[in-house]
């Protein structure tokens, strides 16, 4: 995105920058994923994936790593990730593509069935009753 | 490059960068028993009130993110492709509810426009519904976005909310939307928590309805939250 965030901000009629990622140059986003972006097919990160810490950041790693390994240590959704690390989705879900090939970070994974499963229907409403 | 985001009238907070973390207050953390995230998107036209939803139910601040795509509904598969003029960026804002001690669900609001059709089908599959935030002023804005959710299959039901504008009748408003009779349509104010909340709450029974051939062990052909609402209606 070449614009300044200025236009952007314009653009949108908010806080010029207030968006993930809209300060930030694709160049900047290529660096931090060496060039890739999301997701290959197979990439198992739904937007409400919780992931969970499996171990401590280590001195050298990338910072988005190291962030993300902090953010983690009680479970955190994917898209929440990317929010608070100001990163667009599919960014977040290379870096931890990274992690989770290599053990630092565990993933729990929507049920899929849960869609149609009234068992887990009956637990949403009795969660919403209870709000 | 075509950008949009769901309501700069009602944008989310930004919140904080990521280099601290002060937001934790605001963001508490989930249980660490937290296993299954669940999604419901709340889909409206323009200044319809999604985040206004979503904020009065959400136990986070809103949080806004978003997410690149190619015209052909992947994501880009080259950070180069961000140049390219097929590829869009939509803005959404999202907020959470943890329902008990393993179902977290997220809230989503999303651009009903047309041109976002690709976000509806890649980035929110597995929704357990959507909620169709109507304002009656612009009728127009929903249809696009009711005949999308028909055609995927995906339970909604379709939230009026209460804008002081035009007072038309709950069946004016279904004959304007060429809405199906099956499909619920509810009042609400999207500022009131007890609201937002009873409109999520119509909205799962209405997916339990939807799959009678489920294991369905208690559905008993009664929506109360929709009677409920139905009688709040004076029109």
């Amino acid at each position: 995105m070449s614009r300044p965030p200025e236009q952007l901000g314009g653009q949108l009629g908010g806080k010029p920058g207030n968006r993930p990622g809209r300060d930030d140059s694709p160049d900047r986003l290529y660096t931090l994923t060496g060039g890739r972006s999301r997701s290959a097919p197979g990439n198992p990160f739904d937007l409400v994936t919780l992931v969970v810490a499996e171990s401590d950041p280590v001195p050298g790693m990338q910072s988005e790593h190291a962030a993300i390994l902090r953010l983690t240590e009680r479970p955190t959704a994917v898209v929440e990730l990317a929010a608070v690390l100001r990163l667009p989705v599919s960014i977040t879900k290379v870096l931890l593509t990274d992690l989770l090939a290599t053990g630092r970070v565990s993933a729990r994974h929507p049920r899929r069935t849960a869609v149609t499963d009234p068992d887990i229907l009956e637990q949403v409403l009795v969660g919403l009753r209870n709000l | 490059m075509d950008s949009a985001t769901s309501d700069p009238a009602e944008a989310a907070d930004p919140g904080p960068g990521p280099d601290a973390d002060p937001d934790s207050a605001r963001r508490p953390p989930l249980r660490a028993s937290a296993d299954n995230g669940l999604k419901i998107v709340v889909v409206g036209g323009f200044g319809a009130g999604k985040t206004t939803l979503v904020r009065s139910v959400s136990e986070i601040c809103p949080l806004s993110t978003e997410e690149t795509m190619t015209r052909a509904g992947e994501s880009v598969d080259d950070v180069s492709a961000v140049r390219d003029k097929n590829a869009t960026t939509v803005a959404f804002d999202f907020g959470r509810v943890t329902l008990d001690a393993h179902n977290v669900l997220y809230l989503f609001g999303a651009p009903g426009q047309e041109r976002f059709w690709f976000l509806w089908d890649r980035l929110f599959t597995g929704a357990l519904g959507a909620v169709v935030l109507v304002d009656t002023r612009r009728l127009d804005d929903s249809w696009y976005a009711i005949d999308r959710l028909e055609r995927h299959g995906t339970p909604f039901v379709v939230a009026r909310n209460d804008f002081g504008g035009p007072d038309f009748a709950p069946q004016a408003v279904r004959d304007a939307l060429d809405l199906d009779p099956d499909v619920p349509l509810v009042h609400c104010d999207a500022r009131l928590r007890s609201s937002s909340k009873r409109v999520l709450i119509a909205l799962v029974e209405h997916a339990k309805h939807r799959y009678p051939h489920s294991r369905s062990r208690s559905y008993d052909g009664q929506v109360p939250v929709l009677d409920e609402l139905n009688k709040e209606l004076p029109r």
